[in-house]
């Protein structure tokens, strides 16, 4: 019996026997085209959750400027907080804490505008909006580098730390305004939560996405010259084209379809102009900074030694350890990044809703994990992009948003959105399964 | 071959390391000269991995004294070895695998623009260029270490050692993952490291490679330390009943070593 099965087996096995090269080659392109095939799977996934939703939604409205401009503002504070949770599961850790953080500082921040800023210098000072939000930033790295220490030096589980963290800053948040809602904020502060006043209009909308386009030639054309320099392999010329055009060409076109979304007639007779005049909103400020956050948190993860002392310490921390890295103070400051982060997302929420509650953020750390992980952010660590994470929130938001428009009650929404979390992760661990075969 | 005179380039003495109430390490003390391989052997458990850890600053020593160049040092952490031109090459290789082959190489020591960026074009050419003389077949720079084979693995591990000048290389069963073509490339390199004056501590628990490229051999047993040995007074067998029976070479007897076998 025993022999009989071996002896299929060993028949069955070299029915297709690549060699040892061609296999390996063929392991090796789908390797490092690995984190690109994913993000472009990403854009794929989006583009088909666009198309179905601008199909099935009653009177198509998806896929309309009006529609796509509020969700890009709607992703805005959950983004910014992903970029961060990346770096943190990156690292093998976790923070339940960010939603707690988020209502702690946006009411310190609501109390410090509303209450005691305008005894000092006076109301609707200009300088309001600049003196709170520094206020802010600084109060979340505090949280953040405190907890940080605990989990690195101390050596209590992050889990543990953030999970009481959620406890205690959620608590202390009611304590500041007694329970109380904040209302209103500061007219300049109300900027960072976009509207229509809070966006940068249709021209500096087009000026955004010409630096953007000439940022990402000028990247292409530095990696070159770099790489030329070395005598390394260059990309295929026409490749290379390609790629330039393709990613300007998004740029652009996003700009263009989003500058169809205009400022409601009120507001254009409110400013004076004509009525019919059609004035774009252009982008919105929390949208420009979640964009800039993506950026600067890329950058920081491929190009710093502190990024890459992230994903070292996510491989193999004890390999870190042996090669020198300070992995605690690394720890720390990733978390105190992660509360810089919170701290801007609060200050968005707050100005968006022109208002500080105690209940600010409540749930949303689950969308910011969540975000992170269908953006291929791996729970074994070390593997997770910061682009991929920005994804994964519109991705989210984008299900939510097109759920809304079908009239899906909202637990409903919740299930589906449960279910795409584990399908999205399912799915990757197959396709890395396989890549590692 | 080697004069052995004036000051010892390494020194450990009276080292202990104890776990719990176990002495791993039980009053060792061994020297390592420039240019000189020194081999340490001793069965599993015998602590000599406990004791070069103390050496490469991955574990501190409970008492005992570190002297390069006949100078006391204090080495805390990876980082303090590092600076005094310690390298080691440990048995697990402790390579990042989520990472590529000069990210693991520059790890810790990274090579950065004047803007503080990291440059991994010039740590790519670097690699390289170290490859190209350790392992010249090694072609994958940009992709994680976990889709190396072993082999290639390990180059990347001692080409982390080699290429920082290093005045003492400390190999953790270097050979214990290797086919013996890849083998042969560690033992020449070896060999053409101690011509150029490194000292190597060279820990295995296969006898016969630790006989072929060690000047003295010094032998562990149950966390202490048995004698240390020029090779060319003894023999494999005396050797190995040092290793097995504890026994200093005078004392081995025939009849000993015919048990041995």
């Amino acid at each position: 019996m025993a022999d009989t099965e071996i002896s299929t087996t060993t028949d069955r096995a070299p029915e297709a026997p690549p060699t040892e090269g061609e296999r390996r080659s063929f392991r090796d392109t789908l390797r490092s085209a690995e984190i690109d095939a994913r993000l472009a799977g990403m854009l794929i996934a989006l583009a088909i959750i666009w198309i179905v939703f601008q199909i099935v939604t009653p009177g198509h409205t998806f896929l309309t400027p009006r529609n796509l401009w509020n969700l890009s503002v709607q992703t805005s504070v959950v983004a910014i907080m992903a970029t961060g949770m990346v770096l943190i599961i990156v690292e093998r850790h976790i923070d339940l804490s960010v939603g707690a953080v988020m209502a702690v500082v946006g009411m310190v921040m609501g109390a410090f505008q509303h209450d005691f800023l305008p005894d000092v210098l006076r109301f609707d000072h200009p300088l309001t909006w600049v003196m709170t939000l520094a206020l802010g930033l600084v109060l979340g790295a505090v949280i953040g580098a405190f907890q940080g220490v605990i989990i690195a030096y101390v050596g209590v589980p992050s889990f543990i730390v953030t999970l009481g963290g959620f406890l205690v800053w959620r608590g202390l948040a009611w304590r500041v305004a007694s329970g109380q809602t904040i209302a209103p904020m500061d007219s300049h502060f109300r900027l960072l939560g976009g509207g229509s006043d809070g966006s940068i209009g249709g021209t500096w909308s087009w000026v955004v996405g010409i630096v953007a386009c000439v940022g990402i030639v000028a990247l292409q054309l530095t990696k070159r010259r770099q790489r030329a320099r070395y005598g390394f392999r260059l990309r295929p010329m026409w490749a290379e084209i390609a790629l330039g055009v393709a990613g300007c060409g998004a740029v652009l076109a996003a700009i263009w379809f989003l500058n169809r979304y205009y400022v409601p007639a009120g507001i254009v007779a409110q400013r004076g102009l004509p009525p019919g005049t059609n004035v774009s909103q252009g982008l919105a400020i929390p949208v420009l900074l979640a964009l800039g956050v993506a950026v600067v948190m890329t950058f920081i993860g491929t190009r710093r030694r502190f990024g890459r002392y992230v994903y070292a310490i996510g491989g193999n921390p004890e390999a870190a350890e042996l090669a020198g890295i300070k992995t605690k103070s690394t720890v720390v400051k990733t978390f105190t990044l992660m509360g810089v982060l919170v701290a801007l997302a609060a200050a968005v929420q707050i100005a968006r809703l022109n208002a500080a509650v105690g209940s600010l953020g409540t749930g949303i750390e689950l969308n910011v994990i969540a975000a992170a992980v269908i953006g291929g952010t791996s729970f074994t660590g070390g593997i997770g992009t910061i682009a991929g994470a920005v994804l994964g929130a519109l991705v989210m938001q984008s299900l939510v948003s097109g759920m809304v428009l079908m009239g899906i009650e909202a637990p409903l929404q919740d299930v589906v959105v449960g279910i795409v979390l584990v399908l999205a992760v399912a799915l990757d661990t197959i396709v890395r399964r396989r890549a590692a075969r | 071959m080697n004069a052995r005179n004036g000051t010892p380039l390494v020194e450990l003495r009276d080292m202990r390391v104890a776990f719990g109430g176990v002495h791993a390490v039980d009053g060792v003390t061994v020297d390592l000269y420039a240019g000189e391989v020194v081999g340490l052997v001793g069965g599993n458990g015998a602590g000599k991995t406990t004791l070069i850890r103390t050496l490469s600053g991955a574990h501190s020593a409970d008492s005992g004294q570190i002297l390069i160049d006949g100078e006391p040092v204090t080495i805390e952490t990876p980082r303090d070895a590092k600076e005094l031109g310690i390298e080691t090459i440990y048995q697990t290789l402790a390579l990042a695998d989520n990472i590529d082959a000069p990210a693991n190489m520059f790890l810790g020591r990274e090579l950065t623009t004047r803007f503080g960026n990291l440059d991994t074009s010039a740590m790519e050419d670097a690699t390289r260029k170290i490859m190209g003389r350790l392992n010249p077949k090694f072609e994958k720079f940009v992709a994680p270490v976990s889709t190396l084979s072993g082999g290639q693995r390990q180059s990347v591990a001692i080409a982390r050692a080699v290429h920082f000048n290093a005045r003492v290389l400390i190999m953790d069963e270097p050979t214990a993952a290797l086919g013996p073509a890849e083998t042969k490339q560690v033992r020449d390199l070896i060999n053409q490291l101690r011509e150029e004056g490194l000292g190597i501590f060279l820990i295995s628990h296969d006898i016969h490679d630790v006989y072929d490229l060690a000047d003295r051999i010094s032998v562990m047993l149950q966390g202490k330390l048995v004698g240390t040995v020029d090779k060319d007074d003894v023999t494999v067998d005396e050797v190995l009943a040092m290793i097995i029976m504890g026994k200093k070479p005078g004392q081995v007897t025939q009849r000993d070593i015919a048990e041995l076998h």
